[in-house]
């Protein structure tokens, strides 16, 4: 999707603004979010996300709203975030936030990167079973290959390897 | 203090202007964006949450692993002058939103400043590698023994699926924004830069123009980075880059060895004349100083202009901005003092007398 202020550019920055009840979808690129002050033009009294920001930090707890039941209020239960306030400002306010809002982010990531899932770096602390699982998937497509070759003996040993980091993943 | 020492002391690694292809590419930049685990990011943190995350990342300063790698000193931003925060953002070396906007705020510098960690910008850390030329791989490797290090010690935000989790939707999975600064003056006068640049926006990069107003980029420089930061790994995101800059790197080259056999005299007329006004100029303001330095670099990269080293773009477009002035003057200027002191800066740095010395 190109920028709607210059066209040029793809845009990066999406959001949704709903003003009485009316709603309106922005999407612009990081270049001209940055030179406009994150202000919007075409909306009363621009647009702008540090706005945004300040009302959000005064944000009241819901109470016994009823309409805190819709989709829209789904919120992050670390740091009190609800969805609409995330697409709102389009940053999410805290790790959990992915993990709460699960559901609807496939959608947009895909929007924004054209794909869903990290296939980068993995940290070598927090991550060493991350690493030994996408060891295992990798030594289980040699293994295939192995086996359709009739090299037995090879297969015997990735069999043995794939078990020893199984039973490190399970011991985990 | 002479104009040379102010200079020498206030350059960064990236505006001495060697690396490899660094008759074009001005720099070459690496960003991370990591988070810790079970803290808000900083949008949300409060002031004790926020010192939290600092006192962390001073931890792991204070051990000697990053040490090893680079001497860094700790500088938090609410203990800076406004003067010394600008003259950061405009080497490059923070992010406006740090110097402006953070909680406590703070940036790791390294002494020759090719490394800046931001802590509490957007994201709790931000692991900045600049280095002058084309060396995005180099910039990547010391940018992830860094990452390396800090994670050593902290609780990342990292999720099998969804990779480093950052505040904002576009940085998540890698976290990583490499850019390449890119000085393309006969692209521009040729007239095919907007066909260029359009080709890069189609295979996942974005394009800016520095130091410009809006999409203008003043002084022929432009910064191209990845867009894409999930489901590619940090290998192919910089090998895309690297590959579609050096294609830009020929069509720039082409472009001037076109110019030379086709319009030399009215290119020599065009950098004579830069050369001459930023030689005698007694008032000029940033937007014509950086045209005339981009005329002036053209030259010298075309082999017109000898007298002068080839790293005055580098060095006269981070330090003409207002923050570097009034440093250097040492004390507040108005508008139209700023051009005063930018022409008489430009002038002395113009000297042949300083090029041979140097
Ligand atoms: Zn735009
Ligand atoms: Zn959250």
């Amino acid at each position: 999707m190109l920028c709607q202020e210059c066209n040029k550019r793809q845009a990066t920055l999406h959001f949704t603004k709903i003003v009485n009840g009316e709603k309106t979808e922005f999407h612009i690129c990081e270049t001209c979010a940055r030179d406009k002050g994150e202000m919007i033009p075409g909306t009363p009294n621009g647009f702008s996300i540090h706005n945004l920001l300040s009302g959000l930090l005064e944000f009241d707890p819901p109470s016994g709203n009823p309409l805190s039941q819709s989709s829209q209020t789904v919120r992050c239960e670390s740091c009190g975030l609800t969805y609409a306030q995330f697409s709102k400002l389009g940053r999410f306010g805290c790790s959990d936030c992915y993990n709460f809002f699960k559901e609807r982010l496939d959608p947009m990531f895909r929007r924004i990167h054209g794909n869903t899932v990290h296939s980068g770096k993995i940290p070598k602390r927090s991550g060493g079973m991350i690493q030994h699982k996408r060891e295992v998937e990798e030594l289980k497509r040699e293994l295939h290959r192995r086996i359709e070759e009739e090299n037995f003996e090879e297969a015997a040993s990735l069999r043995d390897r794939i078990r020893e980091l199984e039973r490190k993943i399970a011991a985990d | 203090m002479s104009l040379r020492k102010f200079m020498e002391e206030a350059l960064s690694e990236w505006m001495k202007g060697n690396g490899p292809d660094s008759d074009i590419v001005i720099s070459s930049r690496i960003r991370l964006a990591r988070n810790i685990r079970q803290h808000p990011f900083p949008m949300l943190s409060t002031n004790n949450q926020s010192q939290e995350v600092l006192d962390k990342a001073l931890t792991v300063l204070e051990d000697g692993q990053l040490r090893n790698l680079c001497e860094f000193e700790a500088l938090k931003l609410s203990e800076m002058s406004e003067l010394e925060k600008k003259v950061l953002v405009e080497k490059h070396l923070i992010s406006p939103n740090l110097a402006d906007e953070s909680r406590n705020g703070a940036v790791f510098l390294s002494d020759n400043e090719a490394v800046s960690i931001m802590v509490n910008e957007e994201d709790h850390l931000r692991i900045q590698c600049l280095y002058p030329g084309l060396q995005i791989q180099e910039a990547w490797e010391l940018a992830s023994r860094i990452d390396d290090v800090f994670e050593s010690r902290l609780n990342y935000a990292f999720d099998e699926q969804r990779g480093y989790m950052t505040s904002c939707p576009t940085n998540v999975g890698t976290g990583i924004r490499a850019s390449v600064m890119l000085h393309l003056p006969a692209l521009v006068l040729t007239q095919q830069i907007n066909r260029i640049l359009s080709a890069i926006t189609q295979v996942g990069l974005a394009v800016r123009g520095i130091y410009g107003e809006g999409s203008e980029a003043v002084g022929n420089l432009f910064q191209i980075s990845n867009q894409i930061t999930l489901g590619q790994s940090e290998e192919e995101i910089i090998d895309n880059l690297h590959k579609v800059v050096k294609q830009i790197i020929e069509h720039e080259r082409a472009a001037r060895e076109r110019l030379m056999q086709e319009s030399k005299t009215r290119i020599a007329d065009r950098v004579y004349r830069s050369f001459g006004i930023l030689s005698y100029a007694m008032v000029i303001d940033s937007k014509e100083a950086a045209q005339r330095l981009s005329d002036v670099r053209l030259g010298i990269d075309l082999g017109l202009i000898r007298e002068t080293s080839a790293n005055i773009l580098n060095e006269l477009m981070v330090m003409t901005q207002p923050g570097f002035l009034q440093q250097y003057a040492g004390a507040k200027l108005t508008p139209d003092e700023r051009d005063i002191r930018r022409a008489e800066m430009i002038r002395q740095r113009m000297e042949p007398a300083e090029a041979a010395e140097s």
